[in-house]
This record gives structure tokens, sequence and C-alpha cells, in this order.
């Protein structure tokens, strides 16, 4: 032990923290910390909230999960029997999804390899800010051009009596999910280490050779991620398919079907469901089930991530 | 013949080996199929806005933003629903920013490397991809009726606040994440607390970063539609055009993205005009906002010192 009065004393004393700093100190940590899980409280609060909603109509009188999958005959409204069979709906959602993707990895990917391989710098940043304005068009916007610009168009075209249809769709929310494809896909590329170009290069490969050889497989879960983020766009999109796909409770046979997705439904019909009907709450459960797939395909990317991060 | 040559490559050290004519060419036509595919995506954006502007001409002047509109909106302008966007989108605002900010807080510099941290990671991820329409039932269902606060401007800000937090969230967490360790470090050293440190070191060197991330989050409020439909926009509310408080937190407000969904679909024969430049309006506030977070950002590289 050291005896304190030899110690000289000292200039002046070490400053101690007042009472509420410390205080304040784990009271502002508290806080942040509330905040910090408020993401996870959000994500089961809607599926929560929604799920309360919807799940008066799994007992309803003419609901019937079966029916619901299997059936194509949707008529909330009919006087004589109400049925609810969603397989058009979900078969609408498949159709736009299935087109847009058709369009947009193949482009969204290309269009990653281009900026992050092929350009000078000198047209990469304004590619960026370009694909960034992109993705920050709003849906209804896309939803108008679907519905002015397009519609004539593809009319035109196809001499289709009505341009309202999945291509249109299709098209419109190709457009919408290129951008989070080509910015997620150029992380996967360069995230891929320079060295393994360096060495494709010393090889005597060229560009694309590299780009095929060594950057497709070594990003391709980054790849596979970018594409999956894509389709849980797509599946989610309302304002754009609402406007621009026609309003046709059909199973869609061809791109030039006017289609219904799930998501269009519900912003249809909803403001005129009486609140707490059967009706409202099957529009609730299709919420549930848009859910469900989304959170389901966004898993799916971040697994794939990580697979790559662990590797 | 067999080409020896210098393959364009960042290290000239490295001396090729033999690139035939034919992996030449298909070089080349990648190049080409590529920059095709990217000119493709690029193109429509100028074009759309080009056509869009070109039919909203006739319609665009200060009249159309400072009137309200009449004869069932197919005359007039857009005043209530300018106004509306604009409360909406600072109501949000107000709610988002300090629980994202203080939730990138956490990840940044709370969080250790763990499970738990994961798993909020992983949530806001999911949150972001939520689609719109399911944040507008979860709208209803839990600020409209269980919290009983009805359809209103502060029940659809909540909605798209929820909505837009993962945008505040992951860019502030960049912005905390480019702040050097070092600088922590000693503000430890003097003696401040945690809390003190981000306060006064961290936060200051990343506002400018945590800004952008702001900017975002308008331009994405702004231009949502979905989630405010059935939580507080309506069709059609007359308030006196160029008023600025015409609108109370408990009312129903129209919204610019609402009036063009509305003035395109549900009301017959409105003159060509004005739902284009509606269209014009919302598209460039949007892209106006964006381009302002996109300078901020670029600004802010150019005046990095660490």
């Amino acid at each position: 032990m050291i005896d304190e009065e030899v110690l000289p004393q000292p200039v002046s004393r070490r400053p101690r923290r007042r009472y509420w700093h410390t205080a304040g100190e784990a009271v502002i940590e508290a806080v942040i910390r509330l905040c910090g899980i408020s993401a996870i409280v959000f994500v089961f609060a809607i599926f929560f909230f929604v799920f309360r909603e919807g799940a008066g109509a799994l007992s309803g009188a003419h609901f019937s999960v079966r029916e619901f999958f299997t059936s194509i005959e949707w008529y909330p409204t009919s006087e004589s029997r109400v049925r609810y069979g969603a397989l058009a709906l979900i078969a609408g959602t498949g159709a736009v999804t299935g087109l847009a993707m058709a369009i947009a990895v193949p482009f969204g990917i290309g269009a990653a390899v281009f900026i992050s391989e092929f350009c000078g710098p000198r047209l990469k940043e304004p590619l960026k800010v370009i694909v960034e304005m992109l993705a920050a068009i709003p849906s209804v916007v896309w939803g108008f051009i679907g519905l002015s610009v397009m519609n004539p168009v593809i009319m035109d075209i196809f001499g289709a009596p009505i341009g309202l249809t999945v291509l249109n769709g299709g098209i419109i929310v190709a457009l919408m999910s290129v951008p989070i494809i080509v910015s997620i896909s150029e992380d996967a590329l360069k995230a891929v280490p320079d060295t393994y170009r360096e060495a494709a290069i010393a090889l005597g490969a060229t560009r694309w050779q590299i780009v095929r050889r060594v950057l497709m497989p070594a990003a391709r879960n980054g790849l596979l991620a970018a594409a999956l983020l894509g389709v849980g766009r797509a599946v989610g999109e309302t304002m754009a398919v609402l406007m621009a796909t026609g309003h046709a409770v059909k199973l869609p046979t061809g791109p030039l079907d006017s289609a219904r997705t799930l998501t269009a439904t519900i912003a249809a019909e909803l403001g005129e469901a009486p609140l707490n009907s059967e009706h409202y709450r099957v529009l609730f459960l299709i919420g549930v089930l848009l859910f469900s797939i989304t959170f389901a395909v966004n898993l799916a990317a971040d697994l794939v991530v990580r697979g790559v991060r662990s590797r | 013949m067999s080409a020896t040559a210098v393959v364009p490559s960042a290290t000239v050290r490295f001396r090729a080996g033999s690139v035939t004519r034919a992996s030449e060419r298909r070089e080349r036509i990648a190049k080409a199929a590529l920059f095709a595919m990217t000119a493709l995506m690029v193109i429509p954006l100028a074009v759309i806005v080009a056509h869009l502007i070109y039919e909203a001409w006739p319609a665009l002047s200060v009249d159309f933003l400072l009137t309200s509109p009449k004869h069932g909106m197919r005359a007039g302008g857009i005043w209530p629903a300018l106004l509306g966007t604009l409360y909406l989108v600072l109501g949000s605002l107000l709610i988002s920013t300090p629980i994202g900010v203080l939730a990138a807080v956490f990840l940044n510099e709370y969080a250790g490397d763990n499970w738990f941290t994961r798993l909020v990671n992983l949530a806001v991820v999911n949150l972001a991809g939520v689609p719109s329409i399911v944040h507008a039932l979860f709208g209803l269902g839990a600020f409209v009726l269980f919290a009983g606060i009805g359809k209103s401007i502060l029940a659809a800000s909540l909605t798209l606040a929820i909505m837009t937090l993962p945008v505040i969230i992951a860019s502030t967490k960049q912005a905390l994440a480019a702040v050097p360790v070092q600088f922590r470090e000693a503000c430890w050293n003097v003696g401040a607390t945690r809390w003190q440190t981000i306060r006064h070191v961290v936060m200051p060197n990343a506002v400018t970063g945590m800004l952008t991330g702001v900017i975002l989050e308008v331009s994405r409020a702004a231009g949502e539609t979905a989630p405010i439909m059935f939580t507080g926009a309506v069709f059609f509310k007359a308030i006196r055009g160029g008023d600025v408080f015409a609108y109370h937190p408990l009312d129903q407000c129209m919204a610019l993205s609402m009036h063009l969904f509305t003035i395109s679909t549900q009301v017959p024969d409105v003159p060509k005009a004005i739902p284009y430049a509606t269209a014009v309006v919302l598209l460039g506030t949007v892209l106006a906002v964006n381009a302002l977070s996109i300078g901020l950002r670029v600004w802010l590289r150019s005046q990095k010192k660490w």
C-alpha cells in the first residue's frame, strides 16, 4: 500500500463525473438500445397486426384455404355465392414477376458488369447516378407511364385491343427493379479481389474471358442475391401494376393478356370492402401471404450473401 | 497469325499470352452488347422525362401549384395535394429520423459482432423488403384501428415513417462507420463517456452523411402512394389555395402521389395535360431531392480529410 501523505498533492483534482452524467449515460444507452431493436419490433408488429385483422377469415363462412390456393374464382362481392379463389391473382403476380425478371436480371447484371468492368471512371459515376435516379422514380409515376405512354405503344405495335397487359406491367416492373439488381450485382463484382483479375490478365485473358470465367463464378452468390432482391421488389410492387396490368381476374395465358396481381387486388378492393367484413379480412390474409413471400425471398437473399462472406 | 499483343491491363508488367483474333472479337462484341444493355436501361429515363415534360408543358405554371382543383378535378391546380405531401413528409421525417439515427448508432457503436446484431441487421433488410401495400395494411390495422388514431395525417406519417426507417438506418450507419476509430479512441482517452464521444465527436463528423440519408428518406416518402391510401390520404379535400396551415395533424389530407393516381384512373375526362403536369411536379420534386442528396455526397467525398 502507498502512503497517501508521501505523494505530492496533484495540481488539480482529477475531474469526477457528475452523478447526472452517469445516470444520463445509462438512460441514453437504454434509449439507443431500444431504438436498435425497433426494426425487429416493427417486423414482428407488421406480421402481428396484419395477421390479427386477417385471422378472422380463416374461420369465415365462405373462406377455405384450399379454395384460396386452387380456385380461380374470385367473387368477393357476389350476391349468390361468395368465392375467394386467389389462384388467378397468384398467377398474375407470378406472370408479371416472371416477365419482369426475365428482362431485369440479364439487363441488370449486364449493366453492372459494364459499369464495374468495362467503362472508364468518367462514365462510371454518371451511370451510377442515373441508376440511382431510376430507383427514385415513384411507383405511381411508373404506373402513370404504363397507363398513358406504354398503353398506346403496345396497342400500336402488337395490335392488341388493350395495352394494359402483363407485358406492360412486366416492362414497368423490370425498369423498377433493375436499379437494385445493378447496385447489388456491382457490389458483388467489386467484392471479388483484384488479384483474381490480375492473375487472369497475366494468363492472357481478355476482359470478357475474365468476366465469364473468373468473375461470374466468383461472384455467383452475390449475383443470385441481387436477382432474389429483384424478385422481392417485383412481387411487392403495387401502384405500378395496379395501373398498368389491366383489371382482369383470370389466368394469364400470354404476355398480351390482362391480369391482376395480389398487391393490386388489395389496393383496388380494400377501400370498398366494409370494415371487418369477410372480404376485408381475406384482403388482409392476402397481405399475410405477400409478407411471407417477400420475407422468405429476402431471407434467402441474406443467407446467400452470408454464404459468400463466410467463405 | 498468332498476335502477341499487350492486354489492356492495370499492371503493364504482365505480358500477354496469345490473344487470338476470335477472343478479341468476342471481347469487342461483349463490350458493345453490355454497353447496349446499359444504354437501354438509361435511355428510358431520359425519354420518359422528356415526354412527360412535353405533354405537361401547357398546364405547368405557378398558378397550377398554388390553386385548388376545380370542377371535379378537371381544372385548377394541385395546392392541397402539394401541401398534404409536405405535411406527410415532414411528419414521417420527425418520427423516423430520431429512431433511425439512434438505431444506426446502436448498430455501429454499441452492438458487438454477435447473433443478435445479425438478427437486427436481418430485420432491417426485411423491413426494407416489406411490400408497400403490406405497410398500408399494417398502418390501417395498427394505427388507424388498434391505436384509434383514425385516418389522419398522423397515422399516414407513422406508416410512412416505419416504411422509410431502413433508408435512414442504412445511410446513417454508413456515415458513422466512415468516422475513423482513432477519433473515438482519442476522445475516450481524455475521459469522455461513450455517449459524449458519439455526441461531440462521431456525430459532427458524420452529419453530412446522415443528411444524405434524411434527404433520401424525403424522396422515398414523397413518392409513396399505397401506404397512405388507406391511412390518411383522401381523393379530395377543399382547402384555400396558398394557405400553408390548412391541415390539422388529425385531418385527412390530399397527397400528390394519390392525386396523380386519382386523376389518371378514377376521374373521367380530365384534360390530358393535368395528370402529366401532376406527374412532372411529383417526379421533379423527387428527382430534385435525390439530386441534392447525391450532390451532397459528392461534395462530402471531395472534402474528406482522412
